[in-house]
């Protein structure tokens, strides 16, 4: 694999542009390391523990997504996206199908927008339920907040598989709809969960939210100005924790969420406490729109029986198309040669590009701070590096 | 400690209470009957002694390390480990040949012969410690006169094995580990022994045992007449546990290892069993602090109730150990972790303060000769500081709540 051109490429540079001086120290933080959440790696220059330099270094579980996706039918792409966002692979999912759809302009039967709004919601409540165990995982307490969201993930979980018949590789949308009709008794199943989370959360919040260790572990952490967080390009529960009103629901609606009354909740400082407790708040949303959809869930086909799957070539055109991913903005970018193959296949992913600005987040703190800054960005390593 | 006393009865020797002293005893025997000159059936019996302590707490240590993994995983929604043995009870025993049998890895870097005598001198001083504790009416393995100053000179060697073994790695992980450790331990140590000077002052020994003997009897005839149902022993028992926590890196204290932030502390370059043994060093000490802590503020072997003298003394101390072991593992199981400018001004702007008003508070508990005078001077002394300190450190701690928003589009 190695040949002669390669021999100058340096997978794993370490700091060149960074301070100088003998007193600091060097400390390559991953790609294996306890809380990197999975082989993300960090060059970090340290005072002591103080961050005096942090820079990221990207590509530990490069998997060519986007190359491949380019060389294999459009519907052949679509396993694919469930391993970007290893959390939230019905997001993703619906993402890459909805941008297949305007690239052809396929309509979507009523119930198959529903049932995507159901999985989208319950996407979130897992993604969401989840990031509150880690982060208490990367503050030091370990397993316990950890092991109670999975508790919650694992009921979400268990209804993925009767519906998809997998667990996390859902591989479930289509384009034009989605691949099969509930089972019986699903949506009922879904109601009670429902009905459920919400003592769950008050439970976690009680947990979490008044301990005084978080609350100093938290507060005044990783904060930026809404201008930065604009101009960088952050999206997600991490712009609107910093009082920033976008959310893609909203601003850009996609799907039927004009249809449902929910609301955005905003932070005002934009630190890791308000990270958590805006995810806290979405989530409650999230239940909201949970309840409405299945209570107007219609009847009907869950895909247009006009949608080819066999030998599907779309016009030859562009299209781009974003949702509100649990993380934040997770476009995909298609260009069409009229083939069966995309020519360009590009994915905005929010994770990575969240993630750009951690040096900003991180200098001058300690690096226990980082990890717990790194921690609130909520990445999965899988859409960083795709 | 005179070699062996022939007058010793069978009864004694029997005796439940002095069953933990027995192998002593039979050494002393076989030997003064093989005719042995006085000095080795002295020795003898020493070396027996200490290995019934080792050889108790070295089985306490596998058991604890079970109990720990079984606990964290209740609390956490979990099983635990149940493969190995009924319950899991073989676990231990499979870690420990696995570790055992685990490759021995030196970094080129390090210094080799002090990442080596790092291990070991953790667990050497923890062992000493355990030597100078009161586990019951008859067993005092080493009965030193100034076993407490014995206790915290031998402590304070494991933050240099932690030093060392952080030092000695030549690596990045473990140096942060170690500086951590440094700061932490050497912070904590003062509150850990200021707490300790009223028991010293109140009791007017340094000698562990004559400390347990001050706290018998019963007040009004139910309440124990220990340290801590004083005021100032309240105090400075808080103080002591708050510290020992510190002191025996456990959570939410636990920033020498940090796992999450800097992978295992001084700990990340062990492998094998020297990796076995930081933990075997870090239970053990575990188990020491936790046993002077009965001993200084939880009357050491005594009973909590009155009308118990025919149980063995020594159960009771075993059964406060797996009380506050217990709670050492509870808070392990709920809080996340501090970080290390919090834990420092918590140390000397909390701590330390209390640790050294509870000694005044001592003295005149002493001189009043505890009663109403007593209770009346120096609650107020302490809870008075404490309600302060307290409101005053949450404050820090917890700046604002925060209220948020919703946007209206």
């Amino acid at each position: 694999m190695i040949s002669a051109s390669s021999k100058s490429f340096d997978a794993a540079p370490m700091i060149e542009s960074g301070p100088d001086d003998d007193s600091l120290l060097r400390v390559s933080l991953g790609p294996q390391h306890p809380s990197t959440h999975g082989v993300f790696r960090m060059n970090v220059v340290l005072d002591g523990e103080t961050v005096v330099s942090l820079k990221p270094v990207f590509g530990y579980l490069h998997r060519n997504h986007e190359k491949i996706a380019e060389g294999i039918t459009y519907l052949s792409s679509m396993p694919y996206t469930d391993r970007l966002d290893y959390i939230c692979p019905l997001s993703n999912n619906w993402a890459y199908a909805h941008a297949v759809e305007k690239l052809a302009g396929l309509e979507v039967p009523e119930r198959a927008q529903y049932l995507r709004v159901i999985l989208a919601e319950l996407t979130r409540l897992i993604n969401h339920t989840a990031f509150a165990g880690f982060i208490l995982g990367d503050m030091g307490a370990w397993g316990s907040a950890l092991m109670y969201a999975f508790r919650e993930r694992e009921l979400i979980l268990d209804l993925f598989e009767d519906l998809t018949g997998a667990r996390m590789m859902a591989n479930f949308m289509r384009f034009g709809g989605c691949r099969n009709d509930l089972p019986d008794g699903w949506a009922a199943q879904v109601s009670r969960l429902v009905d459920d989370y919400g003592p769950f959360l008050d439970e976690m919040e009680k947990l979490l939210v008044g301990n005084e260790i978080l609350l100093a572990r938290t507060q005044g952490i990783g904060s930026l100005s809404k201008e930065t967080l604009v101009n960088g390009g952050i999206s997600g529960p991490m712009l609107r924790a910093a009082g920033v009103n976008y959310d893609i629901r909203k601003v850009d609606p996609y799907g039927i969420y004009e249809r449902f009354d929910f609301r955005i909740p905003l932070g005002a400082t934009g630190d890791c406490y308000d990270r958590i407790m805006i995810r806290f708040l979405e989530m409650r949303e999230s239940l909201k729109i949970l309840q409405q959809a299945l209570a107007q869930l219609p009847e009907g086909p869950v895909i247009d029986p006009k949608a080819r799957i066999r030998n599907f070539k779309p016009p030859v055109g562009e299209s781009y198309a974003r949702i509100e991913g649990p993380k934040g903005e997770l476009g995909f970018h298609l260009i069409s040669d009229g083939t069966t193959k995309p020519y360009r296949y590009r994915i905005r992913p929010p994770s990575f590009i969240n993630l750009t600005l951690i040096e900003d987040m991180c200098l001058g703190l300690d690096l226990a701070d980082v990890v717990v800054i790194l921690g609130s960005v909520d990445i999965v390593l899988g859409e960083v590096d795709r | 400690m005179s070699g062996f006393d022939a007058s010793h009865s069978a009864a004694v020797l029997w005796a439940p209470e002095c069953w933990p002293r027995l192998p002593q005893r039979l050494v002393e025997m076989l030997l003064h009957f093989c005719g042995a000159p006085d000095w080795l059936v002295t020795i003898g019996g020493l070396v027996a002694a200490a290995g019934t302590v080792v050889g108790v707490f070295l089985t306490g240590f596998a058991l604890l390390s079970l109990i720990e993994r079984k606990t964290l995983a209740r609390i956490q929604n979990r099983i635990g480990p149940n493969r190995a043995g009924w319950f899991g009870i073989l676990q231990p025993v499979a870690d420990g040949i696995k570790m055992l049998t685990k490759e021995d890895i030196v970094p080129t870097k390090a210094e080799w012969f002090l990442h080596l005598l790092a291990p070991i001198l953790i667990v050497v001083p923890s062992i000493l410690a355990l030597g100078v504790l009161p586990y019951g009416r008859e067993w005092v393995p080493v009965p030193l006169d100034l076993g407490l100053l014995f206790f915290f000179a031998v402590g304070t060697l494991t933050e240099l094995a932690v030093f060392m073994a952080g030092w000695a790695s030549g690596s990045k992980f473990p140096m942060l580990g170690a500086m951590r450790a440094i700061s932490q331990m050497v912070s904590y140590e003062l509150p850990l022994m200021l707490s300790a000077l009223g028991v010293i002052m109140v009791s007017g020994t340094l000698s562990l045992p004559g400390i347990v003997a001050q706290q018998s009897g019963f007040l009004l005839g139910f309440i124990p007449a220990w340290n801590v149902f004083t005021p100032w022993g309240l105090s400075a028992g808080l103080v002591f546990y708050i510290a020992s926590i510190a002191e025996a890196n456990r959570c939410p204290f636990d920033l020498p290892e940090g796992e999450s932030e800097i992978v295992a502390g001084h700990m990340t370059e062990y492998s094998g069993f020297k990796y076995a043994l930081f933990f075997m060093g870090e239970y053990l000490g575990l188990f020491a602090i936790s046993g002077l802590g009965i001993t200084l503020f939880l009357g050491g072997w005594q009973a909590p109730f009155p009308g118990l003298g025919s149980v063995p003394s020594w159960i009771w101390f075993f059964s406060k150990l797996v009380v506050v072991i217990f709670s050492f593992l509870w808070i392990r199981g709920t809080f996340p972790r501090v970080r290390i400018d919090q834990l420092m001004r918590f140390a000397w702007l909390c701590l330390i303060p209390m640790a050294l008003l509870t000694i005044p508070a001592a003295g005149i508990w002493h001189f009043a000769g505890g009663g109403l005078i007593g209770w009346a001077v120096t609650v107020p002394m302490l809870l008075v500081p404490w309600v302060v300190l307290t409101i005053h450190y949450n404050k820090r701690l917890a700046p604002a709540t925060r209220t948020y928003t919703f946007a209206d589009s």
